[in-house]
């Protein structure tokens, strides 16, 4: 006979698996809000004539300090009485009673929904107002670079630092040295799509890393190795392949994300041990993407804070 | 003047029956349906259960007790899902027993923290927090670099599949051990948390 009732439309009849539990809290919801009351009732029955003696409970201290048996204060007890309309008021409008959605059919999902259409039609006016912007133009406006250095520090810091100056294998973004490229599309596809870069594992021997590795730092003059360690350095350098993504002068390539060998910016470090470790075992450094979870807008402006950073200097 | 208080009050039996049930109506009302309802029982959609590295790794997080610093549960406020993603959803936690919502967060929340950083961020994290973080405050746990012990790995899924009704073929759990085979700590924990939270994706 209630089947009606929990397939109207105040009711979710989808939220439990049978229609036993919706009984299992609306019965004991108002029969505890009915217990109240009568308890309330049954205590307050009859409270004493006001020229009526009221008697001790028989307990006294201190000679003469004795406790009575009043009544609870009236106020006091209408508090009890408002807490019940209250309850009762709250269980109309609320949901509580099983799947009864509420007279406002109020969620937590529609309360986060109106909160993020209030922000969004606070805030999307402002991100718009910069989205038109090239970026090169955009980092000269302090405000628009102020809100991208704020959303660095939510969203970035934790890899970059909160100085945007990186650590081991994770690129510092202040330098004049970028793995892909520093024009604004680059860094904002960077942001968008993520990074993957690919240093292999190529398999060398003991004696060919021994090798390599002076000579990749002497391409920067951060080595002076003899001769003979050049040639073949520079030997291997090629049939090893390494020529193919950082070039035969070992510049590098940014559309492969393949790291500048004559600089002396060393993301995984610039010491030999550091060197012959990339050697032996590759890298594989990556960049996630970051295009779903922020949206266009902010990666706008995150990428203004970042080109502003090597360019504003 | 009633003395009916009186019955309860100097009949210290009857007061324990009637706080018993009086404390209990809260929980039964409260707690028990959520275990019957279909949004705590259905899986999202999408959402598998843990690989056996997936499951040594979440093993691992219990035991050096993560959950007592970061929770797993983002609420459905602006301030969360901003930072954080999608908020929590009750269906993603089906195949967590127990769940690691937490209650405190000194770290930040993990629940979608699947994919935000690279594998070898949270290799290099784990092993010493401020190698990445200066700032940080958590601790590191160095001796994950050592090899993975899970003897019980394929009981542990058994059991998953036996008594909670993890949908687990015959073959994963048989080739659980040897999935494990040669994976340290680190890999199994960073399997586990770039799984974390990314059934269901946060697009803006």
């Amino acid at each position: 006979m209630f089947d009606s009732l929990f397939n109207s439309h105040w009711f979710d009849n989808q939220m439990f698996t049978s229609q036993f539990w919706e009984w299992f809290i609306i019965i004991p919801t108002l029969g505890g809000i009915a217990g109240c009351l009568f308890l309330i009732i049954w205590m307050s029955g009859n409270r004493p004539k006001s020229n009526e003696k009221i008697e001790t409970m028989g307990h006294v201290w201190d000679e003469n300090l004795e406790e009575l048996n009043n009544p609870l204060p009236m106020w006091w007890l209408q508090m009890f009485h408002i807490t019940l309309i209250f309850g009762i008021f709250y269980l109309i409008v609320y949901p509580g009673l099983g799947s009864y959605k509420g007279l406002w059919e109020s969620t937590e999902v529609k309360t986060y929904e109106q909160e993020m259409k209030a922000a969004k039609t606070k805030y999307d006016p402002i991100y718009e107002k910069y989205q038109e912007t090239a970026i090169e133009e955009l980092a000269k406006d302090k405000t628009a670079v102020e809100i991208g250095q704020r959303l660095f520090a939510t969203y970035c810091t934790v890899c970059h630092g909160s100085d945007a100056r990186g650590v081991k294998g994770f690129p510092n973004l202040t330098d004049d040295d970028w793995l892909w490229g520093n024009d604004s599309k680059a860094i904002e596809t960077s942001i968008m799509k993520g990074r993957q870069g690919a240093m292999p594992n190529l398999n060398l021997s003991e004696d060919e890393i021994n090798t390599l590795a002076p000579y990749v730092l002497s391409l920067s003059g951060s080595a002076s190795p003899s001769a003979e360690v050049i040639t073949k350095g520079k030997e291997l350098f090629t049939t090893k392949t390494c020529v193919a993504c950082h070039g035969p002068e070992g510049k590098g390539t940014q559309a492969m994300g393949a790291p500048n060998l004559t600089d002396k910016t060393w993301l995984y470090g610039g010491t030999e041990a550091d060197i012959k470790l990339t050697l032996a075992k590759g890298r594989q450094g990556k960049m996630p993407a970051h295009g779903d979870f922020l949206g266009k807008a902010k990666v706008h402006l995150l990428a203004t804070y970042i080109y502003s950073l090597s360019v504003n200097k | 003047m009633s003395n009916g208080h009186e019955k309860v009050e100097k009949n210290i039996g009857l007061m324990i029956v009637l706080i018993t049930i009086l404390v209990s109506v809260g929980g039964l009302v409260q707690i028990v349906p959520l275990f019957f309802m279909n949004s705590t029982t259905q899986p999202v959609e999408g959402l598998k259960p843990y690989s056996a590295l997936q499951l040594a790794g979440r093993d691992i997080y219990v035991s050096e007790g993560c959950y007592l610093c970061h929770s797993q549960m983002i609420r459905p406020f602006r301030a969360e899902t901003e930072r954080y993603g999608h908020y929590s959803v009750a269906g993603e936690f089906i195949y967590d027993h127990p769940f690691q919502w937490g209650s405190k967060r000194t770290g930040p929340d993990l629940h979608r923290v699947g994919g935000r950083y690279s594998d070898e961020w949270h290799r290099a994290h784990l092993i010493n927090p401020r190698a990445v973080v200066p700032e940080s405050v958590m601790p590191g746990y160095p001796w994950l670099q050592e090899p993975l012990n899970e003897p019980l790995i394929e009981k542990k899924m058994r059991l998953l599949k036996d008594v909670y009704g993890h949908p687990y073929t015959e073959e994963e759990i048989q080739g659980a051990a040897k999935a494990l085979e040669g994976k340290t700590g680190l890999d199994a924990m960073i399997a586990y948390l770039q799984n974390l939270g990314t059934t269901i994706k946060t697009v803006r």
